[in-house]
């Protein structure tokens, strides 16, 4: 191969060839993701932006503009307000159970040396299995006659629990359920969060004075867990907004509607009653709720303090 | 300083061996009380399926089965639903979900993390908007078009919403970011073409990424309910959440031995495949984190 | 009283021999450096002393009371990580102020809400404020004690890890290789600056380091340590001057010491290269023993290599380093398979020495240091050597 002294001109022609090829590269690498993008989540939001605006019905063929008539619907109907609180009252009892029984598992299991493989593969079993089938599982293990946790119960001497059939246990039985199949999953993030805290820091902690567990968590642990400690706390509440299987598979909605929540409704009225438009709307509103969740989460990452 | 003669050493230091103890005690009794909430199910299921329907319906409740009946149970269990069949479309599922994740993500992480071209911001931008959407956000719209097209109840239809996964795009773009430009550039002057280096070069020191991400993406597929009730009626293509939904309906929830016995074979596979690869799904959920 | 005693200071981890019954006195208000390679127990010692670490066999004691029952902030002991361990979500002032909150305040009192239920706080807190700032006036810290440790260059994260250090008052100060993450220049300063706070302060410096140069130039007395014992303890001085091992002797001082093979002749005479020397010893005949001589000992031969008292080798000029004020040269040993020499000479006499020429290097007899065959000094006899003298190996 010769050695070619390149004009000025050639140079540049080069160069400039050079870009062309990498920007029609990354296009191309990039098309099909955009192409995706475009398919499954962009064009489906507009369209349903339109739909949440009409009073289309699955199957149907009319197609009348209402303007904001379905949210407005929405918002005073009382199933979806009720479905609201609902959802809002699981996402208050999971989450702190949740995030603050991992963290506690974690500080537990940290600084075993023999145990700690063996929890850690029991705590993430849970995280594993397939939820609808332990539904099942569970609605037999909390059966009122039939069931384990009831037996125990009586043989404590107290009477049995209807859980999942009284309106009053119903929806936090299913957050209980919902922590059961959660705590490994957040436990294993706050044992990452754990191990990155040097250990140089708690040994001058000792020689500081600090060397109590509760000084210790309060001074060094609690402190340096943050960013972690958000980032769990707005996963799970994601996480929990989202809830459904248990609801579709175990109570239906039921006792009385006290278990039903946001994204079962609008199963039922997308999928069910086909409302398209009115389910339309809630799906916005389930959105708006999420993407609040989801910019709290950006927010509170960016202000971690940079060590 | 005060002075301290032996005795009061050797009482204070059995002092604090005998909180150490009590501390240690404590400890793992919290932990093996969190185990047995944690297992509870799992054992409750195993043994309920080998139960016969006598001992489940009587009053006492008893942990371990008087009569093996595990046999009777499970073939039940398999004749009354394609269980297994349901255990292959999981793994159809999540096999063809994950290849084209993979094969759509990398490319364009790597666009995204090395290559310069019009539009890149505005395409990151979209990608991390797009992991503030769940996929039940636009459901219903591709539930429409994929009736328009006579789509529904086909594999396609159970793949189609999870061929774009924006987080295996922003997470293969972290990793790709840090890897060194000498290497890419060394391989272009070499006269490597993009599409090469990318599956030969840069996608094999990503691996760790990518296995971690396949876990994440089998666990939350073969998990996932929702889709496919919507888009599935015909119980032959069901994956396992929806084909024990349709057992159990099928059962109307009386024969808890065959029911527990159907848990049993559509949660084996992933539990097994945990505690097979349990450092490879640990290592995938510390990645999800760190992010 | 900060003194501090060591007995027969053992510690195994696993089946990994660290310590090997350590015996160690030192004296209040002294500055002694543990030096030794990496892997040689210094640090595991230290943090035995600080009650990081548990012994497995022997006792410290500290001003005269046994310490090993006594949690580590029990101790009356303070230390300076490799690390600096500074609270990085905390700011300076509190970071140094930290100890004394532990300290002077009750757990309630520190608890989130309760503490605003205490009436003393205020006027403790105050007290504490007073120290931290008295502190950080000492190390010229004042105008960053609102700053986190993110914020700070390395030297003045080591100056706030001093500050908490000091702030406790502690009888004995403990480093831990502190030097090590900071940059040449930065060293040297920060090595001043050391050893005017130990005698500003009057306290007694335990210092860890590997660098022998920190050792020799910050210390009352060095103990240098190889594979969990003490191979000589001693002033810096007596460390170089006297070295009670090769292994010692190796270590100290840079450019290393020159080794030479020597063997024992007839009538205890001892031959380098061949060549009869006039020193004696009290060894067997064909024993094999090691001459050290310091890089600053030889010096170069002109015409006949001269008389009584004077050693002479051949070797060849491989390289000259040139330092400014002095030169360094190597040598390869003529014809032997065997490692180079260095010398240190003026510019003048480096300048007189051609690339690659054969020349004679010739050093007095008495400058030598001798070692047996197990690394052991030996005191050798002869004219210019002054008679016997029983070089304490342990203070």
């Amino acid at each position: 191969m010769t050695l070619a002294l390149d004009t000025p001109m050639q140079l540049v022609s080069s160069r400039r060839r050079r870009l062309w090829i990498e920007r029609v590269t990354g296009l191309g690498f990039a098309a099909p993701a955009l192409l995706l993008l475009v398919l499954t989540i962009l064009a489906p939001l507009a369209v349903l932006v339109v739909l949440s605006l009409t009073n289309y019905e699955f199957g149907g063929v009319d197609l009348d503009f209402v303007g904001l008539a379905n949210f407005q619907k929405a918002l005073a109907d009382p199933i979806i307000r009720r479905s609201l609180l609902n959802t809002l009252i699981y996402v208050a009892i999971m989450v702190p159970g949740g995030v603050f029984g991992a963290l506690l598992i974690a500080i537990l299991i940290h600084r075993r040396t023999r145990t700690r493989s063996l929890y850690e593969v029991i705590y993430f079993l849970p995280v594993t299995s397939t939820l609808i089938a332990m539904a099942t599982v569970w609605q037999f293990l909390l059966h009122p006659s039939l069931g384990p946790v009831n037996g125990l119960l009586k043989w404590l001497g107290f009477a049995p629990i209807a859980f999942l059939s009284e309106p009053s246990t119903a929806l936090a039985t299913l957050a209980v359920i919902g922590i059961w199949q959660i705590l490994g999953f957040n436990m294993i993030l706050f044992l990452a969060g754990l191990t990155a805290i040097p250990r140089d820091l708690y040994e001058a902690a000792d020689i500081d004075g600090c060397s109590g567990g509760i000084d210790r968590f309060l001074t060094i642990t609690w402190p340096l867990l943050g960013p972690t400690t958000m980032f769990v706390v707005i996963t799970t509440m994601i996480t929990a907004f989202k809830i459904f299987d248990t609801v579709a598979v175990m109570t239906r909605g039921g006792p009385v509607g006290s278990t039903e929540v946001l994204l079962y409704n609008i199963y039922l009225e997308g999928f069910q009653y086909f409302h398209t438009g009115y389910a339309a709307a809630l799906t916005f509103i389930f959105l708006a709720f999420i993407l609040v969740f989801s910019a709290a989460q950006t927010f509170a990452l960016d202000k971690k303090v940079h060590y | 300083m005060s002075a301290s003669p032996p005795l009061v050493a050797t009482v204070s230091s059995a002092h604090s061996a005998a909180r150490r103890f009590l501390s240690l005690v404590l400890i793992h009794g919290v932990l093996i009380a969190g185990a047995l909430f944690m297992l509870a199910p799992f054992i409750w299921m195993l043994v309920t399926s080998i139960k016969p329907p006598a001992e489940i319906f009587s009053a006492e409740i008893a942990l371990w089965p008087k009569q093996f009946y595990g046999v009777e149970n499970y073939r039940f269990a398999m004749e009354k639903a394609p269980l297994l069949r349901f255990a292959l479309n999981g793994v159809i599922l999540c096999a063809g979900i994950l290849v084209v994740q993979l094969l759509v993500a990398i490319p364009c992480a790597y666009a995204l993390a090395k290559l310069d071209f019009p539009g890149r911001n505005l395409l990151f931008v979209l990608v991390l908007l797009g992991l503030c959407i769940p996929v039940q956000v636009p459901a219903m719209p591709l539930y429409i078009g994929l009736a328009q097209l006579g789509l529904l109840n086909t594999y396609f239809a159970m793949m189609v919403p999870f061929f774009l996964s924006v987080f295996a795009i922003f997470l293969f773009r972290q990793f790709f970011r840090s890897f060194p430009d000498d290497i890419i550039n060394a391989a272009r002057l070499d006269g490597m073409s993009e599409f090469e280096i990318v599956w030969r070069i840069v996608t094999p020191s990503a691996w760790p990424a990518i296995a971690a991400f396949a876990v994440f993406s089998i666990v939350a597929h073969w998990n996932d309910l929702y889709w496919p009730l919507i888009v599935i009626s015909d119980a032959k293509l069901a994956p396992p959440p929806l084909g024990m939904m349709f057992f159990a309906d099928a059962e109307t929830g009386s024969n808890y031995g065959a029911l527990t016995a159907a848990a049993t074979i559509l949660t084996a596979p992933l539990v097994l495949a945990f505690l097979i690869a349990r450092r490879r799904f640990i290592d995938g959920i510390t990645m999800t984190g760190v992010k | 009283m900060a003194t501090v005693t060591l007995s027969s200071i053992a510690k195994s981890f696993g089946p990994t021999r660290v310590l090997g019954g350590v015996d160690l006195d030192i004296a209040d208000g002294e500055f002694l450096t543990l030096v030794g390679p990496s892997g040689c127990g210094k640090s595991t010692l230290i943090r035995i002393i600080a009650g990081l670490e548990h012994q497995d066999g022997g006792a410290v004691t500290i001003g005269g009371q046994p310490v090993d029952h006594l949690r580590p902030h029990e101790r009356r002991v303070a230390m300076v990580f490799q690390s600096y361990a500074l609270y990085p979500h905390m700011s300076v002032r509190q970071n140094i102020a930290l100890p004394l909150t532990m300290s002077r305040l009750k757990l309630w009192q520190r608890l989130p809400l309760l503490r605003a239920l205490s009436g003393q706080r205020r006027a403790v807190m105050r007290g504490i404020e007073a120290d931290v700032a008295a502190a950080a006036a000492q190390l010229q810290l004042d105008h960053l004690l609102d700053r986190k440790p993110a914020q700070l260059s390395g030297g003045q994260r080591q100056r706030v890890a001093l500050g908490r250090a000091m702030v406790r008052h502690p009888d004995v100060f403990l480093m831990d290789e502190p030097l090590s993450n900071l940059d040449a220049k930065l060293r040297v300063h920060m090595r001043t600056e050391l050893a005017e706070l130990h005698k500003r302060l009057g306290a007694t410096f335990i210092y860890v380091t590997h660098d022998q140069v920190e050792a020799m130039t910050m210390s009352d007395r060095v103990a240098m340590m190889d594979s969990g014992t003490i191979l000589q303890l001693g002033t810096p001085s007596q460390l170089y001057e006297k070295p009670g091992s090769l292994k010692v002797a190796q270590f100290i001082g840079s450019p290393a010491i020159n080794l030479l093979p020597a063997s024992v002749g007839a009538g205890g005479r001892l031959e380098l290269f061949g060549r009869p020397m006039s020193l004696t010893v009290q060894q067997p005949q064909g024993q094999a023993m090691t001459l050290g001589v310091r890089s600053e000992a030889l010096s170069l031969v002109q015409g006949e290599p001269a008389g009584a008292g004077r050693a002479w080798f051949s070797a060849r000029l491989r390289r000259k380093e040139n330092l400014g004020s002095e030169y360094i040269l190597h040598f390869d040993l003529a014809g032997r398979d065997l490692p180079g020499v260095t010398m240190r000479t003026s510019p003048a006499q480096a300048a007189s020495v051609a690339e690659a020429a054969e020349v004679t290097l010739g050093f007095d007899e008495a400058a030598c240091h001798l070692f047996a065959a197990d690394g052991e000094r030996i005191e050798p006899r002869g004219p210019g050597v002054a008679s016997a003298s029983i070089v304490p190996l342990r203070a």
